[in-house]
């Protein structure tokens, strides 16, 4: 909040109403960017403190802290809230803020929906954290709420998980509406397609995945409504249902939904690695093709989650291929942003510290995504630690480090201050050393057998578990370094110029920092 | 001024197509429950059995050809029945028209409806399982104590896949009784 | 070497802890001495196991040669980006060169992982066509998940039998030291001969449930409803442990997979033991069911069924966890006992509590009710006996 006080104190010219009122009614795309990055760094925190729960339990085998009913609930609403109120809102703040100023625009496109999309996430979370404090305790069914344990054997909590799921999913779909609109209808003359930022590009391209796939996941949850109340047999095989199917749909929706999470911050280090390397992205139009044929290509893979729930070998082999493509345009990216770094005149300032071990942490992800590709090595990595390591580092490293680089690098131009280089860098190093300590022990003891979602677990997995809980711990005060770093940032510091770094281009640095209010109220010239 | 109104009409028009996409995928993702349903029909993922009785046709029998035939009779947890197979194992040739039964009783003082939901393993010979008349094609209204053989007519196709040696029935009994018409909305 | 590294640094922190005498240094001895001699003895498995099927042999292969692949991949890929960091600084680079793409290289970066992607294609497709094997099998085996256990059927023999955890709940409330196979021990394993094709026969009753043996390479899910297949031959006997991996409910990390593989004879004779054991069992389940007991032996039997099946939930002082209701002072616990019987034999209407018909017998069940009737400040008083289990389990 002070951020914008004292951005207020810049910006006389600029007409904003004060108060409370202000950050309820408020269109602008730059209030509602701020709101939505504050949102998903509190919901960051909240699902973090459940993973420091989670942790605590599995430091050593036996039971301590919280009963195996208790940690399922953890498990299942540390990743409903980072999925879909940390990382993806978090994203959305990027969008609302950034797109508008890259594309040349005054605002987003629907300003009054965009207030709205967003006041509907605190309702939804609300909601969400409520359910474990309900009678018979929230959701415990993992956040891939598989039936018929989230149907049949599910609380009675999950019909307000349901209707959480049901207004958070409104608020992506109406999100990702403004941003289409936004970009193709309020790019400044000149701007064209090609010519877009690619984070801009990541993003229309995420915009159109969430609105294919958003309304799936509301229909499954409303088949799973009329299953629990209304005498559907949608997932129970008494009434002619398959619970298989369920996770067919799920996972049509799911599969694109982890793309939805990663390609905006794909965008995020295309934009920090060329400023960085003081050198124009490399093979910036095979970016845009490779974006696009991962979201193409995330619609016909979705059975790959499935490989043990007995399907036919040719389905077996098709969804094996399909899923080993995704690492052509994958690899195209990488090998990109490598060629991009390649003879540049690299400086490492934090964002472009986050964006280097985004890539190559990503990398490790994808290479065990290749690894889970392969059908008959998927019977043994499926539903262990394998699994859990692998998707930590596309989200954690992957997802959320690219969000820590964007915030980096944009914070001067959002608050008008340069951030502590000092605490950026003790941030950086502390989260990448523990992200490894907490995640890369898990790859051991996946492949030992560990079977993920157990709160206890034989002894010969101890050693590799308690260093992902010492890391974790050390993960989580980490990030405390970020919010002292923000304050101090948002309080003053030195003033930033318009244009911080040497090496960056795009329309958002011909603005001064903070950026006024509002912005291209006169479309800018594009040569 | 002109201008702002043009671009505001333009956004309305292209919010309403996107909205239109959101509905349209809103109705795929139901419409795939038949389309699941029609494509676990015509591939035999998952097992499904056709839920349909089907004519019996004049196939050579192929006395060549051996297939262990496992019946398994499962009961749903929340059922009080007794239900078994007459025979737990069959050999069959393809071809050769099948004739065998399951007991079932109820074992509770109130009259209940149950149904038979089938499976097959493996997935793929679901489609070459044919049945000419199964029990598990209607529901089974039983009396309170009331116990019968329950009828299944089948023969295998004599295109069953030459690799398959075993084949797996399923057949799990739910207690249906009071759910009515209204629990079947799903099946077919 | 190492070792005596290792244990120098323990001594010398042992030594530091003891010293200065703090509790937190102390913890740390330990800590650092777990993990030191994790390193030094080296026993600890941290890669995929190679196991006793060809089929998992054939895994573990296919497995070595993705992460050689992998590794290298990114031991190039990372090389390449440190040596540009180090060469392409703006200290030791100050001119950027200008280079924005090259077609040829972009080519080149498309092709070369398709081509290895598709060298890696090759074998996993042969692996995959040799798990899909149809062939006759030897013995079927219908294993059928249950929250939180597992029945083995053998469908040729007539034998069937439940696997629960064996492990204490002392052990693992930290009130007594864990042994060898902390929660991957069972009362009764599955025992299946050397050598021969078992095809396993998957289900459920409640959820969706998922076995896995990681040593045969087996992991197939049990779906409600549908029934699944998988198959092993395993050229090792030996016993192997595994667990359920699909999330099923509150116990899921409770539900362990235990296959004993016994040589031919052995199994032989384990199978005739099996079905005398059975026949007797269903003798003395039925003299059980007809006579009456007395309190004494009710309330002994019930207590060590409770602990046994239902302290898990509703806890060993009947207070409930959670979603768990409590039994000590419960409505059902001290009222008419029929609709007590009526909810341990047939379960809840909403699946939370099994039905326990069929799991344990007449007697079994009236001990059980008997013992919550009247055990902690429950003072129903009355004594239940088997055949009015019988008799309510009919209605």
């Amino acid at each position: 909040m002070s951020t914008i006080e004292h951005t207020a104190d810049h910006d006389h010219h600029d007409h904003k109403p004060t108060g409370i009122t202000r950050w309820l009614f408020t269109t602008n795309h730059k209030d509602i960017g701020t709101m939505y990055l504050i949102f998903s760094l509190l919901m960051f925190f909240v699902g973090g403190g459940m993973a420091m729960v989670i942790r605590m339990e599995l430091f050593q085998p036996g039971l301590q802290i919280v009963d195996p009913a208790f940690f399922n609930q953890m498990t299942t609403m540390h990743g409903l809230i980072m999925v879909f109120g940390a990382v993806m809102p978090g994203m959305v703040g990027f969008a609302n803020w950034m797109i508008p100023m890259m594309i040349g625009a005054p605002d987003m496109a629907l300003p009054r929906m965009n207030n709205w999309s967003f006041w509907l996430l605190p309702a939804a979370f609300t909601i969400m954290i409520l359910t474990p404090f309900m009678d018979g305790g929230g959701p415990a069914f993992g956040w891939t709420f598989y039936a018929p344990l989230s149907t049949t054997y599910a609380p009675p909590s999950t019909d307000f998980f349901i209707f959480a799921v049901h207004i958070m999913g409104m608020s992506s779909i109406m999100g990702a509406i403004n941003v289409i609109v936004t970009i193709m209808n309020m790019r400044a003359p000149g701007m064209t397609y090609m010519k877009m930022p690619l984070f801009v590009w990541t993003w229309f391209i995420t915009a159109f995945l969430l609105i294919a796939v958003m309304p799936v996941l509301a229909s499954v949850v409303t088949m799973m409504l009329t299953d629990r109340n209304f005498g559907t047999s949608f997932f129970d095989a008494a009434g002619g249902g398959d619970p298989v199917m369920f996770q067919h749909i799920f996972w049509f929706f799911g599969h694109p939904e982890v793309y939805i999470m990663i390609l905006p911050s794909f965008g995020l280090a295309s934009a920090i690695i060329p400023t960085f390397a003081r050198k124009k992205l490399f093979g910036y139009s095979s970016m845009v093709y490779a974006t696009g044929s991962i979201a193409g290509l995330s619609f016909i893979v979705w059975a790959h989650h499935m490989f043990t729930t007995g399907m036919p070998l040719a389905a077996e082999l098709f969804f094996m291929y399909a899923t080993m493509l995704i690492a052509v345009p994958t690899g195209v990216k990488v090998f990109n942003w490598v060629a991009t770094m390649w003879q540049g005149s690299m400086t490492f300032e934090t964002p472009m510290l986050f964006a280097i071990a985004f890539v190559i942490l990503f990398t490790i992800g994808g290479l065990s995504g290749v690894m889970m590709a392969i059908a008959p090595l998927d019977t043994q990595y499926h539903d262990t630690y394998f699994i859990v390591a692998h998707f930590h580092y596309v989200l954690f490293p992957g997802a959320i480090f690219g969000g820590f680089a964007g915030a980096y690098y944009w914070l001067p131009k959002w608050t008008g201050h340069m951030y502590s280089e000092g605490l950026g860098k003790a941030h950086f190093w502390t989260s990448m050393i523990f992200v490894n300590m907490t995640f890369f022990p898990m790859h051991f003891s996946g492949l030992a057998g560990m079977p993920r979602r157990i709160p206890d677990y034989s002894q010969q997995f101890a050693d590799f578990n308690m260093w992902s809980s010492i890391g974790a711990f050390g993960l989580g005060l980490s990030q405390l370094i970020f919010v002292w770093m923000l304050i101090k940032t948002a309080r003053g510091g030195e003033k930033a110029p318009a244009k911080p770094w040497d090496g960056a281009e795009g329309l958002e640095w011909t603005l001064p920092s903070p950026a006024p209010y509002h912005s291209f109220s006169t479309p800018p010239k594009i040569d | 001024m002109n201008d702002r109104t043009e671009l505001k009409a333009k956004n309305r028009k292209l919010l309403l197509r996107l909205l239109s996409v959101v509905a349209g995928m809103t109705l795929f993702a139901f419409a795939l429950v038949p389309i699941y349903d029609v494509f676990c029909d015509y591939t035999g993922i998952n097992g499904k059995t056709g839920g349909q009785e089907e004519a019996a046709t004049d196939m050579q029998i192929d006395g060549s050809r051996e297939i262990s035939l496992d019946f398994i009779a499962m009961k749903s947890s929340d059922i009080k029945a007794s239900f078994h197979p007459r025979q737990s194992k069959m050999v069959v040739h393809p071809g050769k028209v099948y004739l065998t039964d399951f007991f079932v009783k109820n074992d509770t003082d109130n009259p209940v409806i149950l149904q038979a939901v089938p499976s097959v393993s493996p997935g793929l010979a679901a489609l070459m399982l044919h049945k000419t008349e199964c029990f598990c094609f209607n529901q089974q209204p039983l009396a309170a104590g009331e116990e019968k053989w329950m009828t299944l007519r089948f023969f295998l196709d004599t295109e069953f896949p030459e690799d398959i040696h075993n084949l797996t029935l399923q057949y799990t009994l739910y207690d249906i009784t009071g759910k009515g018409e209204t629990g079947a909305v799903a099946a077919n | 070497m190492k070792i005596k590294i290792a244990f120098n640094m323990i001594l010398i922190w042992g030594l530091m802890g003891m010293a200065i005498g703090k509790k937190i240094k102390l913890t740390l001895v330990t800590l650092l001495a777990s993990l030191m001699s994790q390193a030094a003895l080296a026993d600890i498995q941290y890669n995929l196991t190679k196991g006793v099927t060809e089929t998992s042999q054939e895994v573990y292969d296919l497995h070595m040669i993705v992460t050689w692949v992998c590794v290298v991949i990114g031991v190039v890929v990372f090389g390449i980006m440190f040596l540009s960091m180090f060469l392409h600084s703006k200290s030791r680079n100050p001119v950027p060169a200008k280079f924005s793409h090259s077609t040829l290289m972009e080519i080149i970066w498309t092709t070369i992982p398709f081509v290895i992607l598709i060298s890696l294609a090759v074998p996993a497709t042969k692996t995959l066509i040799s798990i899909e094997d149809n062939s006759k099998s030897d013995i079927d085996i219908l294993i059928t998940g249950y929250q939180w256990k597992w029945e083995y059927k053998y469908l040729e023999e007539d034998i069937s039998f439940f696997s629960n955890l064996s492990t204490p709940s002392e052990q693992i409330n930290g009130e007594a030291p864990k042994g060898e196979h902390y929660l991957l021990e069972v009362d009764k394993p599955l025992v299946i001969p050397v050598g021969k094709k078992i095809r396993f026969l998957v289900t459920s009753k409640d959820v969706i449930h998922s076995w896995f043996v990681p040593a045969f390479s087996v992991k197939q899910d049990g779906v409600p409803g549908f029934i699944n297949e998988a198959w092993t031959r395993v050229d090792k006997p030996g016993i192997y442990r595994g667990q359920c991996t699909e999330l099923c409910g509150k116990d899921h990390g409770f539900m362990p997979v235990v296959v004993e593989v016994k040589s031919a004879e052995d199994y032989a004779s384990w199978i005739a033991e099996q079905k005398v054991l059975q026949e007797q069992a269903k003798i003395a389940a039925a003299a059980a069911s007809a006579t009456s007991w007395s309190r004494e032996d009710l309330m002994a039997k019930g207590e060590e069924i409770y602990n046994a099946k239902c302290a898990a939930c509703h806890g060993v002082d009947g207070k409930g966890a959670g979603p768990f209701p409590a039994l000590d002072g419960s409505k059902i616990a001290n009222g008419p006992a029929d609709p007590h019987i009526n909810v341990v034999v047939n379960g809840s209407s909403n699946n939370m509590m099994p039905a326990w018909k069929g799991q344990l017998t007449d007697a079994e069940i009236a001990a059980v009710i008997t013992f919550e009737r009247n055990a902690w400040s429950n003072k129903a008083g009355d004594l239940v006996q088997p055949a009015q289990v019988a008799s309510t389990a009919k209605q």
